[in-house]
């Protein structure tokens, strides 16, 4: 299963960069301007701690949802079928990482698809894709 | 009582995805098929929650025609119950009766229903003059018809008039045409029809996702007991499920009209296919009950894992839950039918709501019952739940307390087409005219109704769906026997009186209400009868003790009613509101309301409609409705005070083991609460004070709750209080009032 990761000893929640993972994705991938609307986000909290977002395709979001929308692809990524998608956001609601989101305006929430955009962005090399066993599906 | 902690590894490995198939029912089906009219119309999807059309039906006639809804009916009436009371109000005389022609069965999805993204709101109601009571029923149900039919082009759809032969009304709201058919060689009970019809009337196999369908069963057609189930196809299963529009006998109804079943294709579901105001607020509002659900379900009710059955173990603990005909409110056997059972037994890996976009998700299933009776014997099937209501009544409140048997009770409840609710609490009474020597095996022709006897409970059951034997009289539901009994000189009537658990003729659900005087009212003081929806104020009385004293439960037997009245105007179902509640609810100034669930009621209401109410003006909308109902069940002759009262064994112990049973409970209620010394009486002395006081508590509640709503002395809406809410404009309506002293 691709699993997009981040190494904390490199990163430093974007206080060293311009949070071109975050960028690279919204223009690359939603081919928005936005950062805010990237599939992850790397917090600086201004205390010297942060938070960083990524999805780790644990499918909890597959269980969850009543429309049979979210699938694993033969990569184990868990990838989302806009047209089966009847837009009740359990997958948002209940993504415990809070990684499945949902932008103003969209009618689909989105997430990470371990395309590894961000990964070639970031200029310290924090990001990798690996590859990992897939996780049995949880009771949610 | 401790909290149950759910533990994965016990889940019972079962696949979920096997069960006997009905293919040849299918071809038999299809090769028996006869379109009897067939007519194009243009379909529609609301806006702002709104088709502004009804359909209306005539079974017999098959005269189909378009109905616009007005401003009126949206001011006044709103969608849902308030929509379905209206039409029927215009379609029956005060001397209809419920298998007259002219009843009709409403289907009303209401101005909210079919949106995606907030839990419980799926829901159709449904209205029609009860066979039980002869008044104005409503119920609300689960499944996707009622969505399906909003986007197929409306908002309700009224069922009129009685086939000479057996009818199916298709709706294709994809391509626009109704069609009436009939199917010769077609199943009758719902778990082999629904799935039938749904393969039937769907494209292709992906396109069963789209198709819903109403139905009842053999046992419907001859008892006065019938309900309606409403499909929804389950894509995990790969089968359909069923959930009920339960109380009243609406599908004796629908099966005395000859009507099959009902179909409809719905366009497929997308996120905002009622095209709402503030798709935004929606969204937001969704996601934090989303999370909320997420966050504290697991450690409060646990939903997702029980369903509703979480509560078995509490009522029990608190010596509310029904033993043997609500004599009793505990059982040492309960253990075997709690929720640490039924999340082991319960398909856990899976999503089930009955609606798309419910987070709570309580429509739990069990999977891989093989049935050990009646005419599906050896069939393997999927059994919804059991939720409370069944596991209390068909079982502790019989007696049953074999898990297994309590799955094939609400099986066959279920797909012969009637209550479980109603079951459970006749079945109570027939064992109990069983136990005190009413009924013995000559008189229910051979069967031993014993407590605990579930094989001759599921007999009785097969009987009624076959039309013959004891089977029969049992499906007169508990006001019917009380007649029949007493005409036969079988008991005494006013033993039978004190014991049948009905009021205006529906029987009571399963909750204990002889120490909560407010569940009494919340029963008794109904319009439809003695479902908990309208005021199920036990848990709040009893288990929170949030009513402590006199007037606080009198004020809440004003303010609930109406509050769980929005929920059928609008389409919502009850449960997301109160049984996982935000984790700092308790610090709110009314934590009883769940404040924050309320507000966010009211956004969801007002990013749907584009309308902007407050929580005052949603008591007021509710107001109107149900005020509305109490002016048609005294239109229909059964709403006044006499009708409103309990049987005494709701209130207090009918007989010696009764108060035997909590002797050192009401010895002390007799001192502290009557301000009598027990000492010295004779038990026949303390059960006649303890009634007399208890009864007079209860008409002291009914008098202040009457003055509360704005009603007179004998439960009639004064021509005041109609004309705060704006029923003046109705002559008829005021008619009936004044003709009653209101």
């Amino acid at each position: 299963m691709r699993q997009l990761r981040i190494d904390l000893t490199k990163c430093n929640h974007g206080r060293d960069c311009e949070h071109e993972c975050e960028s690279a994705c919204a223009t690359k991938v939603f081919k928005l301007d936005d950062p805010a609307m990237a599939a992850l986000h790397i917090r600086d909290h201004g205390d010297g701690t942060g938070t960083t977002i990524l999805c780790d395709q644990c499918g909890d979001c597959v269980v969850v949802c009543p429309a049979e929308a979210l699938k694993r692809n033969k990569l184990g990524v868990v990838m989302i079928n806009k047209s089966l998608c009847v837009g009740c956001y359990m997958c948002v609601g209940f993504c415990d990482k809070e990684a499945f989101e949902r932008n103003p305006g969209w009618a689909e929430p989105y997430k990470c698809t371990s395309c590894g955009i961000c990964v070639k962005a970031c200029p310290h090399a924090a990001l990798e894709i690996v590859d990992v066993p897939e996780p049995a599906y949880r009771i949610v | 009582m401790s909290q149950l902690v759910f533990d994965p590894s016990k889940v019972m490995d079962i696949d979920y995805t096997l069960r006997t198939e009905y293919h040849a029912e299918l071809e038999r089906a299809r090769a028996s098929r006869t379109v009897l009219k067939e007519l194009a119309y243009a379909p529609s999807l609301p806006e702002r929650g709104y088709n502004d059309r009804t359909l209306y039906v005539n079974v017999d006639t098959l005269q189909v025609e378009e109905k616009p809804v007005t401003r009126q009916m949206k001011d006044v009436f709103l969608g849902g119950r308030g929509f379905g009371l209206w039409h029927l109000w215009n379609a029956v005389k005060p001397t209809t009766k419920w298998n007259d022609p002219e009843n009709e069965i409403i289907i009303c999805p209401g101005p909210v229903s079919g949106i995606t993204q907030y839990s419980g709101t799926g829901k159709s109601l449904v209205v029609s003059l009860s066979p039980q009571t002869g008044i104005p029923i409503d119920s609300n149900v689960g499944g996707h018809f009622g969505p399906f039919l909003k986007f197929s082009g409306f908002d309700a759809l009224e069922l009129q008039g009685k086939a000479e032969e057996e009818v199916i009304l298709f709706i294709d709201g994809q391509k626009g045409i109704m069609r009436f058919e009939r199917i010769t060689d077609c199943p009758e009970d719902s778990h082999v029809l629904a799935e039938v019809l749904t393969s039937l009337y769907a494209e292709n196999e992906a396109d069963r996702v789209n198709v819903s369908v109403v139905s009842s069963g053999a046992a419907a057609r001859h008892s006065l007991i019938g309900m309606l189930n409403f499909s929804w196809f389950d894509q995990r299963r790969g089968c359909i499920r069923l959930k009920q529009a339960g109380r009243g006998g609406i599908g004796t109804v629908f099966r005395d009209k000859k009507i099959r079943a009902l179909v409809c294709r719905g366009p497929r579901i997308k996120s905002d296919l009622n095209h709402v105001a503030d798709q935004e607020t929606l969204a937001r509002t969704a996601i934090k009950y989303h999370k909320e659900i997420r966050d504290n379900d697991p450690h409060q009710c646990m939903m997702r894992r029980n369903g509703t059955a979480h509560i078995v173990e509490i009522m029990d603990a608190y010596d509310l839950l029904p033993v043997h005909n609500f004599q009793y409110g505990s059982h040492p056997d309960t253990v075997k039918i709690d929720s640490a059972y039924w999340q082991q037994r319960c398909t856990q890996r899976t999503s089930d709501g009955c609606w798309y976009g419910c987070s709570m998700a309580c429509a739990k299933g069990a999977d891989g019952v093989v049935l050990k009776t009646g005419p599906y014997k050896g069939h393997m099937v999927t059994v919804d739940g059991p939720e409370y209501e069944n596991a209390a009544g068909l079982g502790s409140n019989c007696g049953v307390f074999d898990p297994d048997y309590l799955l094939e009770l609400n099986f066959y409840c279920d797909t012969y087409g009637i209550c479980t609710i109603t079951w459970g609490t006749l079945c109570a009474f027939v064992m109990e005219c069983w136990q005190r020597g009413i009924l013995n095996k000559e008189r229910t022709g051979g069967l031993e109704l014993c407590w605990g006897n579930a094989e001759a409970d599921l007999e009785m059951m097969h009987q009624l769906a076959r039309g013959e034997g004891f089977g029969l009289i049992a499906g007169q539901g508990v006001h019917g026997m009380k007649r029949i009994f007493a005409e036969r000189g079988w008991g005494d009537p006013r033993l039978m009186q004190d014991i049948g658990m009905e009021v205006k003729g529906l029987e009571y659900s399963q909750y204990m209400s002889k120490e909560s005087l407010a569940q009494q009212g919340g029963y008794a003081l109904t319009n439809k009868g003695p479902q908990h929806d309208e005021a199920w104020l036990i848990f709040m009385d009893m288990v929170n003790k949030q009513l402590p004293t006199f007037e606080d439960k009198a004020e809440a037997l004003y303010y609930f009613p109406l509050f769980r009245t929005w929920f059928g105007l609008n389409g919502f179902c009850k449960l997301p509101w109160n049984d996982v509640v935000p984790s700092d609810n308790a610090t709110t100034s009314e934590p009883a309301k769940v404040p924050e669930h309320v507000q966010n009621y009211v956004d969801v209401f007002n990013a749907t409609t584009g309308l902007k109410i407050d929580k005052e003006e949603m008591i007021h909308q509710s107001a109107k409705v149900y005020n509305f109902q109490r002016v048609f069940n005294i239109r229909m002759g059964k709403g006044l005070r006499e009708f409103d009262v309990p049987p005494y064994r709701s209130v207090g112990p009918v007989t010696r083991e009764e108060y035997e049973s909590r002797m050192e409970r009401y010895d002390q209620q007799m001192r502290d609460e009557i301000g009598v010394d027990p000492e010295g009486k004779s038990l026949e002395e303390k059960m006649a004070i303890t009634r007399e006081f208890r009864m007079n508590r209860y008409f002291k509640l009914m008098d202040t709750v009457y003055q509360r709503r704005g009603w007179t002395p004998n439960g009639v809406p004064t021509q005041a209080r109609l004309k705060e809410l704006g029923l003046d404009v109705f002559p008829e309506v005021v008619e009936v009032v004044k003709n009653h002293g209101g």
